[in-house]
This record gives C-alpha cells, structure tokens and sequence, in this order.
C-alpha cells in the first residue's frame, strides 16, 4: 500500500508542481468554454446575435419598393442600408455586408400585375456572400413575406395598386387566351379589389383602412418553448461547452499520461521502477488512480467554476454526473495507458494520438453538437466514447434527467476503460529497451 | 553473494550478450570494462531483474528473481546510467518516493535518507529541486536514490558519465566508503583509471563476450610486455606504427597525439636500440618517458583495438 500510494502521489505532486500543466489543464478549458458558451447563447438573451448585413439597390424607386426595404427594416435580424451596385458588390465581395438586394426597374408595377397571375413575375437579384449560405436562406424567407405584405398593401388600399388592377382589368378584357369562364371569375375578383380600394381611400372609412394597412399578413403566428429540465427553466448554453471543453481537454491530459509513460520507459526511472520489487499491476494501477484524479478534479473545477460564474445547475442526478465523470476520468486514463502500449516512438506517437483524440472530440460533439451531423455519421458517433460522456453530462446538468439514463453512458464509458485497459497491459513493453 | 552463469542475450541478428559468467562475493569490487555497446549494460540490465535473458540465470545467494515483487529484489540496488530523477522534486521528495518503492516509511524511511544524503554529500541540500543541482550533484543523488533499502549488491552502470573530476573523485570516496561497509559492487566502465582504482576483479567484455576476467596484477601478467616506451615526436606524421613494429624486441606500437607508445619486454635493453632507429631515420623527439603497461594497453593486447577508439 505504501508504494501504491508513493506512485499516485508522485504523479500528483509532478503534476500539480507543474504550473504550466495545470494552466492548460484547468484555466484554458475555463477560458475556452466560457467563450464558446458565450458564442452559442450563453444563459438566454446573454448573447445579443449579430444582425445580418444587407444591402438594397433600389432601380425602381416605387412605393412599392420603398414600402420593400422598409419592411424589411422592421425586422431584428435585419441591418439593412440603400447602396449602389456597384459598391454593393465590392461590399459583399470584400466581406463586409452579408447579402444585396437589387430591386429592378418596375418592380412595383410589375409585382402587382403578377400577383394575379396576369404578367410575368420580376425577378430580385439576391448577391451574397458564399461564407454565409445560411444567412442568406434567411435572408431569401424573410424577403418572401416582406414582398407579399408590401405589395398586396399597395394593391388593396394604395393608389399605384387601384391604378394597377384597373390596367390589369382592362387588359384581362382584350385576353383571348384565357377561357371566357375564367376570365368572368378574374374580372368579378379584381373588381372586388378595385371596389375595396376605393372604399379604404374614402375618408369616412378610417378603420377599414387602420386594419389592411399592413397589407397580407401571415395568417399564423408561432410560439417557441425551449424544453429543458423544468418548464420556466431556460437553457444554458454554458453546460454544454464546459462539459465539451472539459472532455477534449482531459483527453488531452490522458494523451499526455501515455506520451510521459512511453517517455519514462526511456529514462533511468523505469529502470529504478523496474528494478524495485512492484507489480506490473501496481505500476499501471497506480497510473492510472492518478490520472483518473487529476482528470476528476479538472472536472470537478470546471464544474464548480460554471455553476459559480455562469449558473450552470445539475438540473438532474447528482450521483449520475459523479457517475459520468468518474467513467469518464478512468476511460482517459486508460486511453493514456493504452497509447503508451501502442506507441513505438514519441515523436510518431504524438502525432497519431493527437489525430486520435481530436477524431474523438470531433465525433462526440464536444465541437458542435452531433445532431448536425450527417445520418451515417450520428450512427458512427454511437462508438466513440466521448459522444457518451458529452450525452451523460449534457444529460446530468441542463436536461435535467435522472440516475438511470447516466447508466447507459457509464456503462459504455466503463467498456471502453475495460477495452483499453485490456490493450494497455496485453500490449505494454515492460522490459527496459 | 552474486553468481552470473553464461548469460546470453540476442536482440534479432545482434548477440548483445554471449555467455557471460563470473561471480562476486560480499564486499567485492567487480569492474565490467569494456568500450561502449559492449554488452556491459545488458548484463546489468539481466542482473537487476530488467531483462530477461535468453539463457543463463543469475543467483543472488543461490536464488533466483522469480517475478516482479520477488523478495531477492531487496537485495539489489540500482544506479543506472541515464539520471533516474524527478527534475521537479526536491532531493528529500526524490529520496522519499524511491524509499517507499521499497516499503520504506516514516521515522525509518527519513533515518535511511538522512544517512544516504549525509554520504553523498547534499544533506544540507535536500530541499532543494534537482533541476538547480549540477551534474555532479545529481549523479551523486542519483546513487543516493540506491541505497535508501540498504542493498547488498550495488548495481554501478557508469555512474560518473558527464562528471567534473571533483565529483568523480567524490562518488570514489563514495564507493569506497560503500565498500568498506561489506557491500558488493558491480561497476561498469569504459574508463580504465576508474576500474584500476576501484576494483578488486575486473571482467574485460568485447563483442557481448569476456575476454579476460582476474584481478588488476593478473591481467597485467597476461601482457607480453612489462614497460611501454612513449616518445613525444616533432613530426609524428611522418611515422607509421607498422615500422616501429617491423623492429626487433618490439611488442606493441602506438601513435596518438603526437606520442609514440611502444611496448617492450627489457626496457633498458630494448630502449636504446629504438630510440636510435629513430633518430637515424630522421625522427626527431623533444621527450622520453617509460609508463607501466595499464588496462588500455591490455585491452588493445586482448582485442587488437584500443578501448577508447572502440568506445
């Protein structure tokens, strides 16, 4: 017992005397995860989004394309200003707007006419800025209800619309394309509109007109509840990165236990340790207590420090986070024994078990979550264990579950530890070189 | 106390080790001399229980280790080559662990560490990191770090590698105080004034093999020359050794910087004749010296090469 505990604590102290080690352990996790909280939301409404930057080239100059910016200035996501295309262009390519709008000449009349279906559609021209595909589909769904409410205002109540379905109606008459039937049932329609338009320009009309001011509106409105662990409960965005940061970087750690064994094997200590009446038991053993502490307590810190600062609560089992960590912490650390086992050189060893470990942070979403990956990919996830601890902890803290689903990522995690450590002391070189 | 019996080690096509046998008994000094990748490490490496051999056995008091945490273990200390130290501990947390390694604990295992720094010489420096300590000093901590367990066997792998000669005259003392207490000691070296001063037995290895196994006057015995001849020649790159050899009573012939070392059986005899031959032949000299033949010139008679070339 007392050489088991002589190995553990000397890790202990070599590591925790290395001031260095310990600031990239623990204060660069903090740093890292406060910061990617932050970007994806933080606590709810902590993280003003940026707007989106668009441009308008307005060739038309009607009521109607004015009425167009205007509404889309009214939206929040929106940071819309008028340019020229010229500048617009240079703007976009240079990175400094998002998107461009450019409205053609005869936008206003020519939207209007195709609104029945009597003329060709017009065409907006959306110049945008290849980095930023998913702005710009944002971009294209807000345009589409900003044009319908803007020029189906003009068309029921303002004075370009009336002038516009009388030229519509007229030119529906001399229409010999069109079945008499149909063109009956059209006629009746936009009579119908002319008759609304001039009633909501009588001056007797005024609350007729204060309810189709804003032309056609959306018939449906949506309401967001975000589910977390309780209602009333909002989510916290910092759970998720302090828990994804504090695994890529305890993997780290782990990586690093295997590099400074596969070091060790080359210096005079593993012979002083060799030469010593220890189990090869003891010596892994030992190891791997250590560094399942060390990686313990890096979680427990970066735990402690989001609860603190940023409020972030084991919304669910208590015991089931402890679980995960634990799990966790013994599958690093033989995750570092085993790269010890496999490495030849510790040069080539570095490289492939860094490879290794970002494949792992990459796949178990401690990046972005896995739900953005591709079907086959999620699928693959399923057998990497990091993706089980980030569920386990994701699941422990902001979605409030309970003891039992921490079971099933223990469990995988606890395999995967059985996996590696199994590796670890079939494949260790115990002789000295 | 420590029998090697015809060890024999093969990585690959490489015989590091080949049959390699000799025996020491308690309070012995037993020198493995012989020039770098010789074998001397491997047999130290077998001996210490960190290799095993493909053949051959190793007893300490007629037993063998027979697994990690063998008992027989306890008898052993080992100093290896490469410096077996924390950096970033003190000397005393150094000491500590490789204490408790062996079981050793409280009152006991700081009596043992007290004692282990106070005869190397850094008990005023036990609290001190090891990265501040010189080479010296660090080599010197590094023997402490064998004695904690009180050993019986000492396992020495060139424990004076990249030492000032203050501290290589320091870790002597060491040794010889160690010595003086009953312990065994197995030292390896390719510096001949360290196993001439040191050792009772000296192994002479080459190749994995032993080329010669006696004490210090019966390797001497086994040199067909009783005195070396060096002249100290002004243009010694007009001469080639092969001419020197070609004379009469001539037995060995050395040229190395600047110095012609040559042995001969009846120095006063054969001195005169020689040094004529050179001076007829136009090579001058500005100093003569005779030397005793030392563990350089047996090895060069033993293998036909010079231990440091080799090394």
């Amino acid at each position: 017992m007392i050489q088991f505990l002589a190995l553990v604590r000397r890790d202990l102290l070599i590591f925790f005397g290395n001031r260095k080690a310990v600031m990239v352990s623990i204060v660069v996790p903090i740093v890292l995860a406060s910061f990617f909280g932050y970007l994806f939301g933080g606590r709810r409404g902590e993280a003003a989004t940026s707007k989106v930057s668009l441009l308008a080239i307005d060739q038309d100059g009607s009521d109607i394309s004015r009425g167009l910016i205007a509404q889309l200035a009214t939206e929040s996501t929106l940071s819309i200003k008028p340019e020229s295309l010229e500048t617009a262009r240079e703007l976009v390519r240079k990175g400094k707007a998002t998107a461009a709008l450019v409205i053609p000449k005869d936008f206003g009349r020519d939207a209007g006419q195709a609104l029945f279906g009597s003329s060709a559609k017009p065409e907006i021209e959306v110049l945008y800025d290849p980095s930023h595909n998913v702005e710009v589909s944002m971009v294209k769904g807000l345009l589409s209800g900003a044009v319908m409410q803007t020029v189906s205002k003009e068309m029921f109540s303002g004075p370009a619309g009336r002038e516009m379905v009388n030229d519509s109606i007229a030119r529906l008459i001399d229409d010999s394309q069109m079945p008499a039937e149909d063109r009956r049932a059209l006629r009746n329609l936009l009579g119908g509109v002319r008759d609304w338009n001039e009633r909501l320009q009588s001056p007797q009309n005024g609350a007729s007109q204060q309810r189709l001011s804003g032309g056609l509106r959306m018939p449906y409105s949506t309401r967001e509840e975000a589910i977390t662990s309780g209602r009333n409960i909002e989510y916290n965005g910092y759970a998720h990165s302090f828990a994804g940061m504090g695994v890529q970087f305890i993997l780290f750690m782990g990586l690093d236990v295997g590099i400074a064994l596969l070091t060790l094997r080359q210096t005079g200590l593993w012979q002083r340790l060799r030469a010593a009446p220890l189990s090869r038991t003891m010596l892994l053993g030992s190891r791997t207590l250590s560094a399942a502490l060390i990686a313990g307590l890096i979680l427990f810190v970066l735990f402690a420090f989001a609860r603190l600062v940023f409020g972030v609560h084991v919304r669910g089992s208590l015991p089931g986070l402890i679980g995960v960590c634990a799990a966790f912490s013994l599958m690093t650390a033989a995750f570092g024994l085993m790269i010890a086992a496999l490495g030849e050189t510790v040069d080539t060893t570095r490289g492939y078990s860094i490879m290794a470990t970002l494949f792992m942070v990459m796949l178990g979403g401690a990046w972005v979550p896995t739900f953005v990956f591709p079907a086959w990919l999620q699928k693959a996830a399923m057998f990497v264990p990091t993706r089980w601890a980030i569920e386990g902890m994701d699941g422990m803290t902001w979605r409030g579950l309970g003891l039992s689903s921490a079971l099933a990522p223990i469990g995988v995690l606890m395999l995967f530890t059985l996996l590696f450590g199994i590796i670890a002391v079939l494949r260790f070189r115990w002789h000295v070189d | 106390m420590l029998e090697v019996k015809k060890l024999a080690k093969r990585y690959g096509q490489l015989t590091a080790v080949d049959g390699i046998s000799f025996n020491a008994g308690r309070g012995q000094t037993i020198g493995l001399l012989g020039p770098n990748g010789a074998g001397k490490t491997t047999t130290v490496s077998i001996v210490a229980g960190l290799l095993q051999p493909d053949s051959g056995e190793v007893l300490i008091d007629g037993a063998k280790v027979t697994s990690d945490t063998d008992p027989v273990k306890l008898k052993i200390g080992l100093v290896p080559q490469d410096m077996a130290l924390y950096e970033e501990l003190s000397a005393r947390d150094n000491l500590t662990f490789f204490a408790a390694l062996y079981s050793l604990a409280g009152a006991k295992a700081r009596s043992a560490i007290d004692e282990a720094l106070k005869l190397v010489g850094l008990l005023d420096r036990a609290s001190y990191k090891v990265s501040t300590f010189s080479g010296g000093m660090k080599r010197r901590l590094n023997l402490a770090g064998a004695l904690l367990h009180d050993p019986e066997i000492l396992l020495l792998d060139e424990p004076t590698v990249g030492v000032d000669p203050q501290s290589r005259n320091a870790i002597f003392d060491n040794l010889e105080t160690l010595k003086k207490r009953g312990k065994t000691l197995i030292y390896t070296t390719h510096y001949m004034e360290e196993a001439e001063r040191l050792c009772d037995r000296i192994v002479i290895i080459d190749h994995g093999k032993i080329v010669a196994n006696d004490t210090l006057q019966g390797l001497h015995k086994l040199l067909p020359i009783s005195n070396v001849l060096a002249v100290e020649l002004d243009q010694p790159d007009r001469l080639k050794t092969q001419q020197i050899m070609e004379l009469p009573h001539v037995e060995t012939a050395e040229l190395k910087q600047g110095v012609l070392r040559v042995g001969v059986h009846n120095l006063s005899g054969d001195a005169p004749g020689l040094l004529r031959w050179l001076s007829d032949n136009g090579h001058t000299y500005h100093h003569v010296s005779s030397e005793q033949p030392d563990l350089e010139t047996v090895f060069l008679t033993l293998t036909g090469r010079s231990l440091r070339d080799s090394s």
